[in-house]
């Protein structure tokens, strides 16, 4: 067993690389094809066209093409992505400064998302047939559809401009300075600053565990060994939780990959409308900047983020579920 | 009695094939059956028909800046001649509404219809052949699955240049792999099928099983698929513009939502101009799930008795 879940754990990986090689080519493309200049943003009206030359020459854009990806891989593997031209700063600081500010929105959210929605899938399949019922999953599903930026939108205008009881940008209050980056993460500042942005993302988030883990406790209630719990005449509450909502939980932890693509898209829209500095909002000042090693670099360490939580969620639903063997997966 | 033998062979609709005809009917025995269907039937056909009548239903054009006399009439709030109240330059919120139901269907409808049409025909192929045309095909599904979806869309289309086209088609680009998978699945199964066989043995072309044969059985789940991305579609494309990326040549529900935040609609507490929007893409969004959720009824009629 510990053999084939190395030899499994290592196909996965050599997946992955592949996967991100192949979106990292599709982006080089992308970037190098785009009508204009790639330097438009960098130079300026004054420059002569000596200038121009040696500032493409120096960025290497004179090169066939196929020296320049040859270039561009060597050098992102290398984990240098390049300077940005609106910063003027290596991308590569530029990315993993804001990446924890991603990291902590999306993992917080996610992790709240799923406890949040399975408690509530369970309670709501538990009041199967009430009043509860009837209002909770239009609910549910009218939150589901509204567009995230816009609920964020909603609370911005009523608990930040309207009540003042939180922030409307940024991670910490301006001008606050902190020793290293733990201390500024676990202070109530930052917590403060986050509130608004995570309950936003929940709320985007919750409804995919919640429905799920419904409809899995109305499938498992019908099953024998609930049937069986309940001929023993076990109190409904110890059925429901020891019972029921243990088995039903399973699957709800497969839409966990689900889950981290919607969150990822969810955070790119409400880190903008939070001005909360992460790799969405980066992203999508870059682009609007046409700072194209900007952009590539945060493309590149979104999509590995995403590929990577991937990963961990397959791990840990095979970790998880025991009947699932490496070898199948 | 050679014709006697093939008339004992029993008829491929007594196996359970569907024909274009049947697929059709089941469609609509959803729709008439089903309360949500319903319902989610009719806010479409609501929006669809201000979609159309949007010159007869808005008072101003969307665009223009109303002026009274000299002074322009900016910020206004909801009453008699502005429904809604004005912008802060003075465009009209309703009539903006109103002329927002045409992108949000253009681009619902054109990308679910793509993503559907492409998933489809990749998902029946790779199942229908195997080999090395399913190979292909799911490994490029692999791909699709790795891009983040949104990430994406915003780099192409500032890369393609900001349409609701460029819209479309990357969502097409990325979206036709959830389809395809299933479909894949599904004809994997129907290949096998009785009626398959024998209308190969009848010497069907390959074609002709893909077309007649296989593609209605596959329509449902194809249909079910393409519900869902209409609101994806409309989500996205409200996403693009709200972040600056859409269409600036036309007046979306997303472009209203990034007009009012950048221009401070939220601290100046001018609810009647980012509230409609909102509640418009909610209710298209909604009537989707509503809809699909009918046929999720039907082609997995377990969850029917719950």
């Amino acid at each position: 067993m510990p053999r084939s879940s190395t030899r499994w754990f290592a196909q996965r990986l050599a997946q992955m690389l592949l996967v991100l090689w192949v979106i990292a080519t599709i982006l080089f493309l992308i970037f190098r094809l785009m009508p204009g200049n790639p330097l438009v943003a960098y130079i300026d009206t004054t420059f002569t066209t000596e200038q121009k030359q040696a500032l493409i020459h120096s960025f290497g854009l004179d090169l066939p093409l196929w020296q320049q990806y040859l270039i561009f891989l060597r050098e992102s593997a290398a984990g240098n992505l390049g300077r940005s031209f609106s910063f003027h700063a290596p991308v590569a600081q530029l990315v993993w400064e804001t990446l924890p500010n991603t990291l902590v929105l999306m993992l917080s959210a996610v992790v709240v998302a799923f406890l949040l929605g399975t408690v509530t899938g369970a309670f709501l399949a538990w009041k199967r047939g009430t009043v509860v019922e009837s209002i909770g999953i239009p609910l549910v599903l009218a939150v589901r559809s509204a567009p995230e930026f816009w609920v964020g939108m909603i609370l911005l205008a009523v608990f930040s401009f309207s009540l003042r009881w939180f922030p409307s940008f940024g991670t910490v209050s301006p001008g606050a300075q902190y020793a290293s980056l733990w201390q500024r993460l676990t202070s109530p500042d930052f917590l403060h600053h986050l509130t608004l942005p995570l309950i936003t993302l929940v709320l985007y988030l919750q409804g995919l565990p919640l429905l799920l883990m419904r409809s899995n406790m109305l499938d498992v209630m019908e099953e024998e060994f609930v049937v069986m719990a309940r001929m023993k005449g076990l109190p409904e509450r110890r059925i429901l939780l020891a019972h029921a909502a243990r088995n039903a939980l399973l699957p709800v932890v497969t839409a966990f990959a689900l889950v981290i693509g919607y969150s990822i898209g969810g955070n790119v829209v409400i880190e903008n409308v939070f001005s909360w500095p992460g790799l969405g909002r980066l992203l999508v000042r870059a682009v609007a900047a046409k700072d194209y090693p900007l952009a590539q670099g945060a493309f590149l360490l979104i999509a590995a983020m995403s590929i990577v939580m991937n990963l961990l969620a397959d791990v840990a639903y095979t970790w998880l579920d025991p009947r699932v063997s490496y070898a199948k997966r | 009695m050679r014709s006697g033998s093939v008339e004992a062979l029993p008829r491929p609709h007594a196996l359970g094939a569907a024909s274009w005809r049947r697929a059709w009917e089941s469609f609509w025995g959803v729709l008439r059956h089903d309360r949500f269907a319903f319902v989610g039937i009719c806010i479409y056909g609501l929006f669809i028909l201000v979609a159309l009548a949007a010159p007869l239903i808005a008072p101003y054009d969307p665009q223009q800046t109303i002026m009274k006399g000299d002074e322009l009439m900016a910020n206004q709030p909801p009453g008699p001649p502005f429904p809604l109240g004005t912008t802060n330059v003075g465009r009209d919120i309703f009539s903006q509404l109103a002329f927002g139901t045409r992108p949000a269907f253009t681009v619902g409808f054109s990308a679910a219809f793509f993503v559907a049409l492409i998933g489809t025909v990749a998902g029946i192929v790779a199942g229908f052949y195997g080999g090395w045309a399913d190979a292909v095909l799911m490994r490029l599904a692999d791909v699709a699955f790795g891009i983040p979806f949104l990430p994406f869309v915003i780099v192409l289309v500032a890369f393609l240049g900001p349409s609701l086209w460029n819209i479309v088609l990357t969502m097409a680009l990325l979206l036709w792999k959830d389809t395809a998978r299933v479909v894949r699945a599904q004809v994997l199964s129907l290949r096998e099928r009785g009626f398959v066989e024998s209308a190969r043995v009848l010497g069907a072309s390959p074609a002709r099983l893909m077309l007649v044969h296989i593609a209605p059985n596959v329509l449902p789940i194809a249909l079910l698929y393409g519900s869902l991305a209409i609101g994806w579609a409309i989500l996205t494309e409200a996403a693009v513009s709200f972040l600056g990326f859409g269409d600036p040549a036309r007046i979306s529900w997303g472009y209203m939502l990034n007009d009012a935040y950048i221009s401070q609609a939220l601290s100046t507490g001018a609810y009647n101009w980012f509230v409609p929007p909102g509640i418009c893409i909610m209710l298209v969004v909604m009537a989707g799930y509503f809809i699909s959720r009918g046929y999720e009824e039907l082609l997995f009629p377990r969850l029917r008795r719950q």
